[in-house]
């Protein structure tokens, strides 16, 4: 059997805010409780509304933060601040916005050089420059687009930048975030053949945060859905899309608008908002929004639990008895 | 007699580079208590287009049009004042970003009442009940608090219902949304959407919903416009567009979403859109086309006639789109 790239177990991260002179301080529950794996060449999305908790994953997950709960490890190495440096290397990024995360006043190469400068920096120049343009054939870019700085790109072109940066220095894990929600449809199809390619060539294991639901369905092998800081359920693409067990994934797979105008749904409409992560409701957290809410829901927190197709719900679908 | 008509629209900016034609022969019209969708990627003219029917473009602008009137009248040659009489009373606008388009110095009430002093007879309490009104018929809880907060108190969906409450305050003729939900989250998309249809079921409104989702295109829409590059390339009443595309472009479009793919691989659209400096000679599109040939690239495209989706495109696709995939 081979070993999974990552593995997360109740990985927790509280921000503590607030806290003046008058007023206590307050913790806010970005993320609780996390437990996943992911194998090589398989990809984890993890999808959920904004404020549930995923980019807060992926800072864990990518060695920016510090979990303040839990354990990961990668590649067997756990992921603790005395191995982040060695680690740093396996685990790489592509954020959501192109035209934010790369350098305006670098070159198209020293960009996509720069990891190797800091993680190996034994390497001659010659060399460095080789593998550049060897990852820049690989993401499609052309090699004269090696002396050109990111203005002169489209949105796509820079993503495919981003892709080549973040795959230099051969990582097993790629966390993407959102990679593909500030592109345009067109383009859009054409960085998600990019990355499925890539992965099957690299063996890459994919960490997808995505609030799109279509595309996970597209690019991912399991799925965890987020709300409010926590796990609400877990299982394989065909199983949380096919039958969906958390009320909240029902709701959130209503919500979405499908390309198909012949097709009338009866959508479920969820009352109000999500609740702030400073205030999260004792009970299940999805209780004051969901419609099969009992009183049990509101006093007892439903756990996730360790099955295949797992859903943190008293009253989870599909095993209708009331 | 149709409640906006445009024809043959065109948009020149003026810029370093020279001008620039963000706009190109456009012709839109909506009928009252109709939906229109118009669909197109980033720089393919949408919003402009409707900014330039409002007149709320910037001088660097050229904006010239065959025809531009809305409900009878012509908006080509209404001075200012006359201008300002109509836009915000009889056409209201909902732009994508909540929070950056309500004022974070004035309560959302205030912002509300702003709107009814300017067109309407009321008097002071006669403009805190209608705000409390339009607070409620967008679904805001516990209007009467809500109408004291800031925009920085309350939640982007919030936001996005206080800015229909405006538009939405001298009940307007034609409603014209922006990306009204794109920076929303899913489940206050399906809320905002459900609103927007329910006000304009009930008031027989015109809407104009601008959008790059064909989801929400799907779900809402009675016609669809397609945009690319500034042109016009289809115009088809919704449930026609997704089964029979006739202009390669939409066809194209509808083919990679992912929700429509049938294997692994997307189907793609090589290329990008053209810019300022690299517009292709003939057919817009042509550089990206599956089916452009030397006609293509050389001469410009004819309008079709309606039944064939008044595709711009000298070879429109005939087929319906499932059979073409097979």
């Amino acid at each position: 059997m081979t070993q999974p790239v990552v593995t997360a177990r109740n990985l927790s991260r509280h921000y503590e805010s607030g806290g003046g002179m008058f007023s206590q301080r307050q913790v806010v529950r970005a993320l609780s409780e996390a437990s996943f794996s992911i194998d090589p060449g398989k990809t984890l999305a993890v999808v959920g509304e904004s404020g549930c908790g995923k980019s807060t994953l992926a800072r864990l997950i990518t060695l920016i933060e510090e979990p303040t709960a839990g354990e990961f490890t990668i590649c067997g190495t756990p992921g603790v601040p005395e191995n982040w440096d060695s680690l740093r290397s396996q685990v790489q990024i592509v954020f959501q916005d192109p035209y934010g995360s790369l350098n305006l006043r670098h070159r198209v190469g020293s960009i996509i050089e720069e990891p190797l400068k800091i993680k190996r920096p034994d390497m001659p120049a010659a060399e460095r420059a080789s593998k550049a343009r060897e990852m820049m054939e690989m993401v499609g870019l052309r090699p004269e687009h090696y002396d050109r700085f990111p203005h002169m790109f489209s949105g796509g072109q820079r993503q495919r930048i981003a892709i080549a940066r973040a795959l230099i220095l051969e990582p097993k894990l790629l966390v993407l975030d959102e990679p593909v929600s500030a592109l345009d449809l067109s383009i859009q199809s054409q960085v998600l053949n990019l990355l499925l390619d890539l992965q099957e060539r690299m063996e890459l294991a994919y960490l997808f945060i995505s609030h799109d639901l279509s595309v996970v369905r597209h690019v991912a092998d399991d799925v965890v859905v987020m709300y409010l800081g926590r796990p609400v359920e877990r299982g394989s693409k065909e199983a949380v899309f096919g039958a969906p067990r958390h009320p909240y994934t029902v709701a959130l797979l209503s919500a979405t608008p499908s390309a198909d105008p012949t097709r009338h749904r009866n959508r479920i409409k969820l009352e109000g908002e999500l609740p702030s992560p400073l205030d999260i409701p004792a009970g299940c957290p999805f209780a004051p929004r969901c419609w099969k809410a009992q009183d049990r829901c509101r006093t007892e927190r439903p756990e996730l639990g360790d099955a295949a197709h797992a859903a943190a719900c008293f009253y989870p679908e599909g095993t209708e008895t009331a | 007699m149709a409640l906006l008509n445009i024809r043959n629209l065109s948009v020149d900016f003026a810029t370093g580079g020279g001008s620039f034609r963000a706009v190109d022969g456009v012709d839109v019209t909506v009928e009252a208590g109709e939906v229109l969708a118009i669909v197109g990627e980033s720089g393919s003219g949408k919003s402009v287009s409707m900014l330039a029917a409002m007149g709320l473009l910037p001088w660097t602008a050229t904006v010239t049009a065959d025809e531009l009137t809305f409900d009878g009248k012509d908006l080509r040659n209404l001075s200012p004042s006359a201008r300002r009489k109509v836009i915000g009373r009889d056409v209201a606008m909902i732009f994508q970003e909540p929070m950056s388009s309500l004022n974070p110095c004035f309560t959302v009430g205030f912002q509300i009442r702003e709107a009814l002093a300017q067109h309407l007879n009321l008097d002071r309490a006669a403009r805190k009940k209608r705000a409390l009104e339009l607070m409620e018929m967008v679904g805001i809880p516990a209007p009467e608090k809500r109408l004291n907060a800031f925009p920085h108190q309350l939640s982007g969906g919030m936001n996005q219902r206080v800015m229909i409450a405006m538009a939405i305050a001298c009940g307007p003729k034609l409603l014209i949304a922006d990306e009204p939900t794109t920076a929303l989250d899913v489940t206050i998309q399906a809320q905002i959407l459900d609103l927007l249809t329910g006000l304009q079921r009930d008031a027989g409104m015109g809407l104009i919903l601008i959008t790059h989702d064909m989801g929400v295109v799907a779900e809402t829409a009675h016609r669809v416009a397609v945009q690319y590059a500034g042109w016009k390339v289809e115009d088809q009443p919704v449930k026609d567009l997704f089964q029979t595309p006739h202009h390669p472009y939409t066809a194209a479009l509808l083919a990679a979403l992912p929700e429509r793919a049938t294997e692994r691989r997307l189907p793609t659209i090589p290329g990008v859109v053209p810019g300022q400096f690299d517009r292709p000679q003939g057919c817009l599109f042509s550089p990206r086309c599956a089916f452009a040939d030397d006609r293509c690239r050389s001469t410009l495209p004819p309008v079709q006639p309606p039944e064939l989706g008044r595709a711009r495109c000298h070879y429109p696709l005939m087929a319906p789109a499932t059979e073409e995939a097979q």
